[in-house]
């Protein structure tokens, strides 16, 4: 089986400082792996090199491209991974703020996704972005609100709702579930664990949360001072850390 | 079905001066297909580090521990999630779920995670369930509100969903009174009859001694430690 994304030693320094070294992995259809450090690991650094919108210095980042099959994305030229971007590429920021456009209705944040790839029927725009907000629970009736008017979780929901109508393969989330309160958190996991089974969803998803991964993702990877000092299964590196850096992690958590 | 090979386990403290903690040491042996294996030995013997290793999520130092044809030992992360998918299942004695999705969701998800039909698994949830004597009232609420033998139930209806080849049960008959402890019992005999491999820790003697062939003593396995 080809990967669908293979990484190859990514490194990206600010000035004499690393931002993340040496990275390489191999991402697999269906598959969705965790990215987790304290802050300033190096983990934002790389997901922002392999999603194009940092260069790296060094390294390979390989998509499986749905027509020319596996392509380096550093190399490729900027329309083309815009496209990417667009289409089999999504991107979930941490505040929903960066992602959507605030001042568009809810419908336009969504609808505006699928005119980027050629949708331009009103109608189908409209009922398809209805669909989406429904997918998300949030009410039809809310279709022609700004996002300026929704709380903070039904801002992310609606940042995952733009992102996801295009059918994107590979989404890429920044603490997806970062500033939201835990009920609302609940029920965001729920949703994106339910969209990557029934879309067959590949996501690498960068937190700090251990139990938004336990619970999201199969695989792990634990950054510190941009090095990954181990990977594994996801259940695996939290109930038998082998790295000091992951023990500790693992042993800081906070029992509720 | 299950075969262990010279399989030996350390814990590696970094942060405690990396004391060294030995285990497991070169552990041997198979469970064919239709059997049910029992380990036991006094708390602490390893039964259940060595059940997690067999599980993959306990990380093995040496040996080879083969599921039908794959090494866990050696197998990409890829590989285990595709193993404990479709091959190996896996009753914990605790019950971890997303918070807020229904029960009868939580039952059915490992099916749907093979790609069967929300009919179907949802159907088979629901057998499960009142199999196991859970209330048709609480299959819409999630079960993280539920007393401790209600969700060890719910885990045993999700570990039961599918007809796993492979199956490790930890402590499965914990907790439930008699009635639920019957229906238990007649889940790992079932289970056994149409061909499952079974591993099983049991403190209950009457429970093992129903169910299990032979039993394997884990303290042999353990390194004596000086007192």
């Amino acid at each position: 089986m080809t990967p669908l994304l293979s990484v190859q030693g990514v490194t990206k320094r600010y000035g004499a400082h690393i931002g993340c070294a040496d990275v390489s992995f191999d991402l697999y259809p269906g598959e969705v792996m965790g990215i987790v450090g304290e802050s300033g690991s190096g983990k934002s650094t790389l997901l922002n090199c392999m999603a194009g919108h940092l260069r790296p210095d060094a390294g390979q980042v390989v998509f499986d491209t749905r027509t020319d099959g596996p392509r380096d994305t550093i190399t490729m030229s900027e329309p083309e991974r815009r496209m990417l971007g667009r289409t089999d590429w999504a991107f979930v920021h941490q505040h929903a703020r960066d992602g959507l456009r605030m001042g568009v209705s809810a419908g336009g944040n969504v609808g505006e996704r699928l005119m980027a790839v050629g949708e331009r029927h009103y109608g189908d725009i409209r009922d398809k972005a209805t669909d989406w907000l429904g997918r998300v629970e949030i009410d039809a009736s809310r279709v022609d609100d700004r996002p300026t008017t929704f709380s903070g979780g039904m801002q992310q929901r609606l940042q995952i709702a733009r992102n996801l109508v295009t059918g994107p393969r590979l989404v890429f989330m920044d603490e997806p579930t970062g500033g939201l309160d835990v009920s609302v958190q609940a029920r965001l996991l729920d949703l994106l664990r339910g969209l990557v089974r029934d879309m067959g969803l590949s996501a690498i998803i960068v937190t700090h949360d251990l139990a938004v991964v336990r619970l999201l993702a199969d695989r792990l990877m634990v950054m510190k001072d941009g090095r990954v000092v181990e990977a594994g299964l996801t259940d695996q590196v939290l109930d038998d850390p082998q790295h000091a850096y992951s023990q500790l992690l693992v042993s800081s958590v906070l029992q509720v | 079905m299950i075969e262990l090979t010279n399989v030996s386990k350390t814990f590696t403290l970094h942060n405690q001066g990396s004391a060294v903690i030995e285990v497991i040491n070169d552990v041997s042996f198979s469970v064919a297909a239709g059997e049910c294996v029992a380990l036991t030995g006094a708390s602490g013997a390893g039964k259940s580090t060595l059940m997690r290793m067999i599980y993959g999520n306990y990380l093995t130092q040496a040996g080879q521990i083969r599921i039908g044809d794959v090494d866990l030992v050696q197998a990409e992360p890829r590989q285990v999630i595709a193993v404990r998918r479709e091959v190996l299942g896996y009753v914990s004695q605790f019950l971890r779920v997303v918070p807020r999705v229904p029960t009868l969701d939580v039952v059915a998800e490992p099916l749907r995670t093979l790609g069967v039909s929300a009919e179907v698994s949802q159907a088979r949830a629901k057998a499960l369930l009142g199999q196991l004597n859970i209330p048709e009232r609480l299959w819409s609420l999630s079960p993280t509100t539920f007393s401790g033998g209600e969700q060890q139930r719910v885990n045993i209806a999700r570990g039961f969903a599918h007809a796993y080849p492979a199956m490790l049960l930890d402590e499965p008959t914990a907790s439930l009174d008699a009635k639920n402890r019957e229906v238990v019992l007649s889940l790992i005999e079932e289970a056994k009859a149409r061909g499952a491999a079974i591993i099983g820790i049991f403190h209950d003697e009457a429970a093992r001694d129903r169910v299990c062939d032979r039993e394997i003593d884990v303290s042999r396995f353990t390194p004596k430690v000086a007192a």
